[in-house]
């Protein structure tokens, strides 16, 4: 399972390399050194939230409130950042409030005992009408928001900007979680086989809970690099990035079924994704074929996956060797 | 039904026992509603602003400045009844519904008062006239005016507009396109869709940036696309290389113009408009003007609008911001 596993990495590693080197043919600039550390940071926020969507489909759940989530906190840090509150503060706050958010659907999730995709879709709507209100509507825009604020992820750090290596973090920090702790094999067992987990002992309401207000917290943090590098506020911002970080994680080979799925798989179809929305402008192909194109690639990859799955067996607990 | 109909007249008549022997009393201004698609919307006060400034000017106008306080048909339709209960001797609207508030204006031009629309138009049988803040040839004509104004040398431009089939984005490139023949020094490189997404704008930006390395312009018609791209050229350090313009708020684009990232855009001016359809609504309320195809309105300071078939004219070409009025706006809208 683990040699598979890796294989299906590999396929997808060896696929970004092909792409790649398709669109240089084309567009040569674009493997310069600076065109790709600018299409990776382009690709944090995606790699980011996708990290944290992997941990809530591992354990058989879905998160498509992130979007909403994202621009939830994002608004509310612009709006700290107005009221001239320091930045330390505003990225906890946007952390601490997207946890918040998170957490409230895996306790629907939990208690209630919802589909995680019906809780979401209405936490989605929810949050997206809180952001109106909070906001009255209006935009928060590039002069309104200080220096530090906006130029932050934008600072360079060894060749890197800092959201690149904010990305990075959040990738070494999940894959501790995921593969060293009781809560990372928690989220396996829980997707694999919810009975058996029960039996060993794993709370499965609970564990996804705890994915949930991962995948929060997440998704805060993102608000406020989104926010900055964008430099503009509204309801609207980031409207249906739901659906590609859903995207990346099936073209990583996480499986939406549950229990199936890798760090290093969401964090290359994070990039697989962000490699074709970078490349897309740059080759000149028509808007109507982007948008085709985009969806050809999420149905080979679940196409591949489905059949990946097919041959193997369930995992249904995962011990911290097998990760290593 | 008819109860209704007697109170609402009865009402009418109190009221206009009421008004009328005040009117008589002190020489009688004209009162003039300007009524919005809702109130505490900073692009309608700015209207209001306008219209008080012609009022001013015409001298014996009274405006009364209403809407409902959402933007529905409903609550505008309220609002006329109780103007029309007032007998107010000219309406300017700016619609939330077409077709919805026709009846009422109907019944209002029934008693002899005069209806316009303007910025939000209502179908012809609902108004004398619609005022336009502008047309689809000005913003073409405009949309390249801009770029050229900063290109003296010409070279090369590209538009990043909002998604491949919206209408309106369509239609003022293809007017753009066709005004460039009046300058031959200038190219338009590509047409690229940024579906007026922030991040999606952005990138189609930055592909811009890369893909023409001698790009001296993005143009973008849509609000969301000429803050991302401009946002993009400060980012990429391209200040001073690339001018971004086109179509923006300046609340929105205050920032960018002071970075110099945008040199100048333009959007319609709300107080132009206010004003321009306040001495439309006293020129046709005093009779001296006849709204009918081909006619020729006086807008005082604005000039004249000319009517098409359909009664309805174009302001004037979208109002220019810059780095010396953007501020002053920016408060507004």
């Amino acid at each position: 399972m683990t040699q598979l596993a890796k294989s299906r990495e590999a396929l997808l590693a060896l696929a970004i390399v092909v792409m790649t080197g398709l669109i240089a043919l084309r567009f040569p600039d674009f493997v310069t050194p600076s065109n790709l550390v600018g299409t990776f940071n382009d690709t944090s926020p995606l790699i980011i939230l996708a990290l944290g969507e992997m941990v809530v489909i591992l354990t058989k759940s879905i998160d498509l409130s992130v979007a909403a989530n994202l621009a939830l906190c994002g608004m509310v840090a612009a709006m700290m950042n107005e009221a001239g509150l320091p930045l330390p503060l505003i990225i906890l706050a946007a952390i601490m409030l997207g946890a918040v958010v998170g957490a409230i659907n895996g306790l629907l999730v939990w208690k209630l005992d919802i589909p995680s995709i019906v809780v979401t879709l209405g936490t989605m709507t929810i949050t997206r009408g809180v952001i109106f209100l909070i906001s009255g509507g209006a935009w928060i825009n590039d002069h309104q928001m200080s220096e530090l604020f906006k130029g932050f992820p934008r600072m360079s750090l060894i060749g890197l900007p800092v959201m690149s290596w904010i990305a990075i973090a959040v990738v070494v920090l999940l894959g501790v979680i995921v593969g060293r702790t009781a809560l990372g094999r928690a989220c396996f067992a829980v997707g694999g086989n919810p009975h058996a987990a029960v039996y060993t002992g794993i709370d499965v309401g609970r564990t996804q809970f705890l994915a949930f207000t991962l995948s929060g917290a997440l998704a805060g943090l993102t608000g406020y690099l989104w926010i900055a590098r964008y430099a503009v506020a509204y309801v609207d911002i980031a409207n249906g990035f739901e659906l590609d970080v859903v995207a990346a994680c099936v073209i990583g080979g996480i499986s939406i079924a549950g229990g199936i799925g890798s760090v290093s798989g969401a964090v290359l179809g994070a990039l697989f994704f962000g490699i074709i929305k970078n490349a897309l402008p740059v080759i000149g192909i028509s808007p109507f074929w982007q948008m085709a194109i985009s969806g050809t690639a999420i149905l080979i990859a679940v196409a591949v996956n489905a059949r990946e799955g097919r041959r193997a067996g369930r995992v249904i607990l995962r011990t911290a060797e097998t990760r290593s | 039904m008819s109860i209704w109909k007697k109170a609402i007249s009865t009402a009418a008549l109190a009221t206009a026992l009421a008004t009328s022997t005040v009117t008589v009393a002190q020489a009688a201004p004209m009162r003039i509603a300007v009524v919005v698609k809702a109130l505490g919307i900073g692009f309608f006060d700015a209207v209001h602003k306008g219209a008080e400034e012609a009022a001013k000017q015409i001298g014996d106008v009274q405006i009364i400045y209403t809407g409902p306080t959402k933007t529905t048909a409903e609550g505008q339709i309220q609002v006329i009844d109780s103007l029309i209960a007032q007998r107010v001797d000219a309406i300017a609207i700016s619609a939330n519904d077409k077709d919805a508030l026709v009846p009422a204006l109907k019944k209002a031009m029934q008693r002899g008062i005069t209806v316009i629309s303007f910025d939000s138009g209502v179908a012809p049988e609902g108004r004398l006239m619609q005022l336009n803040a502008s047309s689809t040839p000005l913003i073409g004509q405009t949309l390249i005016k801009l770029a050229a104004d900063h290109m003296p040398n010409g070279g090369e431009v590209a538009v990043l507009s909002a998604s491949a089939t919206a209408t309106n984005q369509n239609a003022w490139i293809a007017a753009m396109k066709g005004e460039m023949k009046n300058y031959p020094n200038i190219k338009l490189a590509t047409v690229v869709y940024g579906d007026d997404m922030a991040d999606k704008s952005y990138r189609e930006a930055q592909g811009l940036i890369k893909t023409y390395p001698n790009l001296k312009a993005i143009i973008a018609p849509t609000t969301v696309g000429i803050q991302a791209a401009a946002q993009a050229v400060e980012d990429a350090h391209m200040v001073g290389k690339i001018n971004v313009t086109g179509l923006g708020l300046p609340s929105e684009m205050a920032g960018h113009v002071h970075s110099g990232a945008s040199k100048s855009f333009a959007i319609w001016n709300p107080i132009d408009l206010g004003y321009a359809a306040t001495e439309i609504a006293y020129n046709l309320a005093t009779k001296k003007a006849v709204a009918k195809p081909g006619a020729k309105i006086s807008m005082g300071r604005m000039g004249t609008v000319t009517l098409d078939e359909h009664n309805d004219g174009a302001m004037a070409n979208p109002f220019v911001y810059d780095a010396s009025n953007v501020d002053q706006f920016a408060k507004i809208f």
